[in-house]
């Protein structure tokens, strides 16, 4: 009976040697995850980093160069969806955006809208109230700025 | 106490235990040999990626096909030859010309090889061709936008089928006609002076390094016979390109019978690079001719055609050491040379041996004039000086050969409908798997290349008969995977694909997914009917034509109501989608049009031809699912009578009161 031990051995390697003989061999696939966003991160298709409030530094007078160029990507991008009233088209009128929301907040619905619908209350309302996600519109922050500009020259400050 | 190790009961569990062993991976009946793991093999988990793309051939559908291995899934039918409504391909305006021939508009093809693009005989990712084998074409697909780009007719050719294979710095692809015909002024000959008026060609088309646009830079002039198959040469034999013939009998009925008669055919071999010396010398000859060139912008969103009306041909006869013929057993068809470049493979047909040749012993031949004679004048090498070795009883039928790294070939056999592994070394078959039905190509990733990634060898199935569910008398055609990684090639996928599958290759996904283009930037928008923001939708009469600049976002067309189009008039839908996000077009389509819906990419324009046949308003509509609200995104368009008095106007979102406020101002 002392020999027990050594036979449960040998069944424990056969049973390793089965389990190599069909679970090891064959073609090895690549399984190593696969980042497209950062693949791709050099198409022109752009999203932005988050903007904070430290990011931004609003000036008086406005910078009337800035206002016209957030005027032109305005007619573009963004007109076809916001109007510069109060009235809702497929997005909320711009009119007073600027006294409703902060600066960064504004920013980052432009350039970053996906991390304000996951984790910004104020933008999942606006969301469940439109129905259409805001789109990206591959809008550099730069840009951004220039819009923010234009809506707070149509908001009426000088 | 050692009878105790011998223990009966023990003998039995353990033989037992070998026996389910056995069972577990031994094959089973008509399965063939899945092997038990093979559905893991293939299994690329929901929500991750493929690890190749598979460029595959669509054959009669014109077409090429993007699928994932190992998984199988198609991703991508990209429109090459035929018209595609579902992508507006050949239907809008923009694409027309890429269709156009010296034959005018052709709607359809027949597209058989598959070339990517190589750098030092390696993939490099920029670049896919395929052939057209009916109205002889080459089209090249940029892997930025998976759209095709370019394509080019080929002159003098009939039946493109030797294309469109690559040189190994993707300076040429060529173009072999596969039937030969009168060429010149007098084509109107009695079809049984074949031997006396029917020639052939072979044609180098040159691709720009930068941009990939080609242009024919030569071709030459060949007796009589038909081209099959080629390949270039790769790294010694870099400079030489090698192409299989039949039909040395040069029959013009019957070929079935009539192009079977002799014992051996050629490979022809071409020395490029000295063939281009000659063209750059001024050997070759300028000849009238009439073929198209077409070209796709991405700024400007539009395709033109141009119809160039002269080629250069080299004669061997002018063009010396240019061009050989090796004699090959039997119909040769597919043309392989091995990663080194040492080695060429004839597959003939008919052929119960693999012949292989060797460069080395190719150029000694030529050296030492080791003839066997001409044909037409064209030195013929002695089929046993240029021979490394023949693979004897390999299968029926050999057709196509793709390589691995580690010195293996494996070799599709129609007739006896299997792949066959064999070392190229010293010509032993190592291997042997069954197809489900009669594979014609197959296709190893990088199997062309002098860098093949082996792991798998694709093949491409003529007939599936009882392998899928029953669709009627036409079935699909098939593709399996195997996993060559171990000693025995093992089968451990089915798949089925559109068109016939030929030719087709496979590339590691992430030399393609970092190019890949997400959205057409609307700064870089040069189309001329372009609507650059909604404020810059109009409608316009010019003639006898209607043009209307119109904009498309979630979810909305600008200008989606339109009045005071005439009958008589032609109407141009000028689409720009708005979107700048990814994976957002915007489909159009009008009630009625003998047309196709448009198709529309983020930052795109297309065009849309309308010509309203009777007085009404016609719907209009987004057909692509875009938002929440994509149902609403429709319009109106009202035609009346060419006599009427509707003034031409266009709006969106104006409602009733809006325009009685418009119109009565004063009453306020």
């Amino acid at each position: 009976m002392k020999h027990k031990p050594f036979i449960a051995a040998l069944f424990a390697t056969a049973g390793l040697f089965l389990l190599t003989a069909c679970g090891n061999e064959g073609v090895q696939k690549d399984e190593k995850p696969v980042d497209v966003q950062e693949l791709t991160k050099d198409q022109p298709e752009i999203h932005g980093t988050e903007v904070k409030e430290s990011d931004i530094k609003l000036g008086t007078p406005l910078d009337q160069a800035m206002v016209s160029a957030g005027k032109a990507t305005y007619e573009l991008k963004c007109q076809s969806c916001h109007k510069l009233t109060e009235e809702k088209l497929v997005g909320p009128g711009w009119k007073d955006v600027t006294k409703r929301r902060q600066p960064a907040w504004i920013m980052n619905m432009i350039t970053n809208v996906d991390m304000m619908l996951e984790k910004d209350p104020e933008a999942q309302k606006l969301l469940e109230l439109c129905l259409v996600r805001m789109p990206n519109q591959n809008i550099t922050a730069d840009e951004a700025r220039k819009v923010l500009e234009f809506m707070r020259s149509n908001d009426g400050e000088k | 106490m050692k009878k105790t190790f011998l223990n009966p009961v023990l003998v039995v569990l353990l033989v037992s235990v070998g026996l389910v062993w056995m069972q577990g991976c031994k094959p089973k009946g008509t399965q063939s040999a899945v092997s038990g793991d093979a559905a893991a093999k293939a299994f690329v988990a929901p929500g991750k990626y493929d690890e190749f793309y598979n460029f595959v051939s669509g054959g009669f559908s014109g077409q090429m096909s993007v699928y994932g291995i190992p998984s199988g899934r198609l991703f991508r039918v990209i429109p090459v030859f035929s018209v595609d409504p579902e992508k507006g391909w050949g239907y809008s305006e923009e694409t027309k010309p890429m269709l156009n021939t010296s034959n005018g508009f052709v709607p359809w093809d027949d597209l058989h090889h598959i070339a990517l693009s190589v750098t030092g005989s390696e993939h490099d990712g920029r670049w896919v061709f395929g052939n057209a084998n009916n109205t002889p074409r080459i089209a090249r697909i940029d892997l930025k936008t998976f759209r095709t780009a370019e394509i080019i007719e080929i002159p003098n050719s009939a039946g493109n089928h030797s294309s469109p294979f690559i040189t190994e710095n993707s300076e040429y692809v060529v173009a072999g006609t596969r039937f030969s015909v009168p060429l010149g002024d007098k084509q109107d000959v009695p079809i049984n002076t074949y031997k006396e008026n029917f020639k052939g060609t072979v044609s180098f088309i040159g691709i720009d390094k930068t941009s990939g646009e080609m242009n024919i830079a030569f071709q030459i002039l060949t007796p009589g016979i038909n081209f099959d198959l080629a390949r270039a040469g790769k790294g010694k034999s870099a400079g030489w390109f090698f192409f299989s013939c039949y039909n040395s009998e040069k029959a013009n009925t019957l070929l079935e019978v009539n192009a079977s008669q002799k014992d051996k055919d050629f490979i022809m071999a071409v020395n490029w690079k000295k063939a281009e010396e000659y063209a750059k010398a001024g050997k070759g000859v300028k000849k009238a001719v009439r073929y198209a060139h077409n070209k796709y912008d991405d700024n400007t969103h539009t395709a033109t055609s141009s119809i160039i009306n002269e080629v250069l041909v080299l004669d061997p006869k002018d063009c010396p050491d240019m061009i050989y013929f090796m004699p090959c057993p039997k119909s040769p068809h597919g043309c392989d040379t091995d990663p080194t470049g040492e080695y060429i493979v004839g597959s003939g047909k008919l052929a119960a041996t693999i012949p292989v040749f060797s460069f080395t012993k190719i150029q000694a031949a030529i050296t030492a004039k080791n003839y066997d004679g001409d044909y037409d004048g064209i030195p013929v090498l002695k089929y046993e000086a240029v021979l490394h070795g023949e693979v004897s009883k390999p299968g029926l039928g050999p057709l196509h050969t793709e390589f691995d790294a580690n010195g293996n070939a494996y070799t599709s056999f129609f007739v006896s409908s299997e792949i066959v592994k064999w070392s190229v070394k010293d010509l032993k078959v190592l291997d042997r798997v069954p197809t489900y039905y009669s594979i014609g190509h197959l296709s190893v990733p990088g199997g062309p290349t002098k860098k093949p990634w082996g792991k798998y060898v694709i093949a491409y199935n003529k007939i599936t008969k009882d392998r899928y569910l029953p669709t009627g008398p036409e079935l699909t055609q098939s593709a399996q995977l195997y996993d060559i990684s171990g000693d025995k090639m093992k089968l451990i996928l089915d798949f089925p694909t559109i068109g016939e599958p030929h030719y087709a290759e496979a590339i590691p996904a992430e030399m393609i997914i970092k190019n890949s283009r997400k959205i057409f930037k609307l700064e870089e928008n040069k189309h001329p009917y372009v609507a650059m923001g909604e404020g810059k939708t109009k409608v316009e009469r010019k003639g006898n034509e209607v043009h209307v600049y119109m904009t498309s976002i979630r979810s909305h067309f600008t200008p989606d109501n339109i009045e005071g189009v005439k009958l008589g008039e032609t109407v141009y839908f000028h689409v720009t989608n708005l979107e700048q996000d990814w994976d957002v077009p915007h489909g159009f389509a009008v009630k009625g049009a003998n047309n196709a819906e448009l198709l529309i990419m983020p930052g795109e324009t297309q065009t849309l031809k309308w010509v309203p046949e009777k007085a009404g308003i016609f719907p209009m509509y987004c057909t692509d699912f875009c938002s929440a609200l994509h149902q609403e995104m429709q319009g109106y368009i009202r035609v009346s009578p060419a006599s009427a008095n509707v003034p031409l106007t266009f709006s969106t979102g104006k409602t009733e009161a809006d325009a009685v406020k418009e119109t009565a101002p004063a009453n306020k």
